[in-house]
């Protein structure tokens, strides 16, 4: 008997454009189309090539495509990816909320599905109610239930209010008793999408040591989520996605090497933005080039807290630019902004552009404690976006001995390294 | 969809997801598994429809006493329409009970998909329990406005005869036909939100096209099985005959009906279970 617990086998799901969101059809449509398809399909026949004219191929996507892969049983198994790669649609296809629409996946054991804090939850009925409404939804039995009731609610922290109606809920405690009623499903299969993404940073660290006890108990786990450093505390292995293809499976520190330099693949801080993956299809590619150097020339192109940043970005107008505004973003890899750079900042606007120009923004003093950064950038016009990439770059700040008296600096004392000065005076009426 | 519990070895239930097409079978063992999860809907339908209201559950007699007293008025009194020999405001309470739960599933399951949306695109559940929940909801209803119909038989001096056995069987009937008519609205309403405007219309033709202010008799003889082709017609008269003992069971209607029923029913069923698996692409 083969140890794979998830089978998947070329799995793919086709989406219909526009089919996905509010588009639905009236019955007029319907009968309209049931009365002027037979004069296209005559009209076809008269002669248009054989291409059907009410269906072209771009009315179509391939949200996800030709996907194949193993799960073991007891495997944290971590999917990255950007917004679009196929994630979400693939934990849908799984939890069995949407159908393929090419190959299969056989899952042997129940499946416990969380892609939604609090589905199901009717703010008119009180936090008992709901944790059995809820419970429901996912799957449990009222029994199961019964038994973990008190667990739950000492782990949404709601003991006072759990005959209050949810509606008069804190939207921490909201969340919380969701999460706390999902966090104590017992199947052999849990499937978790971005769960994490709502709550404050302490819930958060709850909901990791909880998510870190599910996984510890041998339950197989596929865990979606933007926050890399979740993954990688929480998944020894991950699956990167992109544009709806399985790109890689391997150790999550492997797929997130590549998934942070991904196409751009340039650890010299020079990023090609005009065919970038993370480009959205919105805009013109206005932004062609980000480089990110420091003051100093480090090897490996590593940042250090009191390096100066110097970012240049290039950018080529197909027509003149009034009042441009630009501005940088930077983001730790929980997704947390850290700071904003924007022209728009200083007092003497930049000049118009009307041909290529490189833009340059000088950060004097990084003050970034070490790890891995972020960088998003835009291009706007007065308010109007011209161009904008999110997480289109990388940068990465190296540990080191930052006050120069041997007093290390830790991760946990947070992201900005500040100077301060401390004296001592003598405080004569205390 | 399919999923089979199928593994010889250890009784692990193996999922298997694939692509389906054309009918699907019901998959009733499914429905079973979520039983409780029904049970749960039902009771979320009747906590919510009744909180923060001042008369709380007093509305499910409320309602059908009110509108028996209109007709009683308008139609019993002023318009003299006949009543088979029983007395008006009986004759259309009793009509009234089976209609409200009808109207009720119609008006419920029309927008129920949609209403529970969010639930469809983020959760795995047989999706059959949405439209059945209105029925066992509405005949709570149902058996709550019959505390009323007790003392009103007894005002009237009209007592049950052995045809009362028959009661769970128009009852059964009620349901079904409820619950047909609210599988074909809710899965049409999802592709198509004209249904949820036409509801309403929809109601109201259909309490002309049965028998709850009138008698069946006044159909002439010949047309009886067409006018039972209306379900609730059979089940409106059924129940007059099992708990009033009106003289005789118009047979041919109550026929016409049970089988017009059945077959909305499983039509209704099988395209629920077709249309089911695009339900979260396109709601």
């Amino acid at each position: 008997m083969s140890e794979a617990i998830i089978r998947v086998e070329a799995l793919g799901k086709l989406y219909r454009i526009g089919a996905r969101q509010e588009r639905y059809y009236t019955l007029r449509d319907t009968l309209t189309e049931a009365l002027t398809r037979p004069f296209s399909k005559l009209s076809c026949l008269l002669g248009c090539n054989g291409v059907s004219p009410t269906i072209s191929e771009s009315a179509f996507i391939w949200a996800l495509r030709d996907v194949s892969f193993e799960i073991k049983r007891g495997e944290v198994t971590g999917i990255i990816g950007r917004n679009g790669a196929g994630k979400s649609t693939l934990l849908k296809i799984l939890s069995r909320i949407t159908e393929p629409t090419t190959g299969f996946a056989e899952l042997h054991g129940r499946v416990g599905s969380l892609l939604e804090v609090g589905t199901g939850f009717h703010p008119e009925l009180t936090g008992r109610e709901n944790i059995y409404l809820n419970g429901a939804f996912l799957g449990m039995k009222r029994a199961e239930i019964q038994r973990r009731f008190d667990e739950i609610v000492a782990f949404a922290e709601v003991e006072r209010f759990v005959d209050t109606p949810v509606k008069h809920y804190s939207s921490g405690m909201y969340v919380r008793l969701a999460f706390g009623v999902a966090a104590h499903l017992e199947p052999e299969i849990l499937l978790v999408d971005e769960v994490l993404a709502v709550g404050d940073a302490d819930f958060q660290k709850k909901c990791l040591g909880k998510m870190g006890d599910v996984a510890a108990a041998g339950r197989t786990v596929l865990f979606v989520s933007h926050n890399m450093s979740a993954i990688e505390q929480l998944c020894p292995r991950a699956l990167l996605f992109g544009h709806g293809h399985l790109v890689e499976q391997a150790t999550t520190t492997e797929v997130l090497k590549h998934y942070l330099s991904d196409a751009t693949a340039s650890p010299d801080g020079n990023f090609d933005l005009a065919e970038h993956p993370a480009r959205s299809r919105e805009h013109l590619p206005v932004i062609r080039h980000l480089t990110l150097r420091s003051s100093n020339i480090h090897p490996d192109h590593i940042f250090y807290p009191d390096d100066t940043l110097i970012a240049e970005v290039t950018v080529v107008p197909p027509k003149p630019i009034r009042d441009p505004r630009v501005a940088l973003a930077i983001e730790d890899c929980f997704g947390r902004r850290i700071m904003t750079l924007a022209s728009y900042f200083q007092s003497d606007r930049l000049p118009d552009i009307d041909s290529p120009r490189r833009i340059t923004c000088i950060l004097p003093r990084l003050n970034l404690g070490s790890g891995r950064y972020l960088v998003s950038l835009s291009v706007c016009s007065k308010y109007d976006v011209i161009d904008g990439l999110h997480n289109a770059a990388w940068f990465e700040v190296g540990w080191r001995n930052n006050y120069g008296n041997g007093e290390p600096y830790q991760p946990f004392y947070g992201p900005i390294i500040a100077q301060s000065t401390w004296t001592t005076q003598d405080a004569p009426f205390a | 969809m399919k999923s089979t519990d199928s593994s010889p070895v250890f009784s692990i239930p193996v999922i298997r997801v694939q692509p389906s097409s054309g009918w699907v079978s019901l998959n009733l063992g499914a429905l079973w598994e979520y039983r409780e999860l029904l049970w749960f809907l039902v009771w979320r339908d009747l906590k919510v429809r009744y909180k923060q209201t001042v008369l709380g559950a007093a509305w499910a007699i409320l309602q059908p006493f009110l509108t028996m007293v209109v007709f009683s008025v308008f139609l019993g009194r002023l318009a003299n329409v006949p009543s088979d020999g029983i007395p008006y405001p009986l004759f259309a309470y009793c009509a009234l009970l089976p209609w409200q739960l009808f109207a009720h599933v119609l008006t419920q399951s029309a927008d129920s998909l949609v209403a529970d949306k969010q639930l469809i695109t983020k959760v795995y559940f047989p999706r059959l329990v949405i439209p059945i929940s209105p029925v066992f909801s509405g005949l709570i209803d149902l058996a709550i406005a019959f505390i009323l119909l007790l003392p009103m038989m007894f005002y009237y001096g009209v007592f049950p005869t052995s045809a009362i056995v028959a009661l769970p069987l128009f009852l059964l009937l009620a349901m079904a036909t409820a619950l047909a008519v609210g599988l074909w609205l809710s899965a049409l309403n999802v592709e198509y939100r004209d249904v949820r405007y036409t509801v309403p219309f929809l109601a109201q033709l259909w309490l002309f096209a049965t028998p709850v202010a009138y008698p069946s008799s006044l159909v002439p003889e010949k047309w009886q099985a067409l006018y039972g082709l209306n379900p609730m017609a059979g089940v409106v008269e059924g129940f007059r005959w099992a708990l009033l003992g009106t003289q005789s069971l118009p047979t041919p209607t109550i026929l016409a009906s049970s089988l017009a029923a059945l077959t909305i029913l499983v039509t209704g069923a099988f395209y629920f279970r077709r249309m089911e698996r695009t339900f979260a692409d396109v709601i």
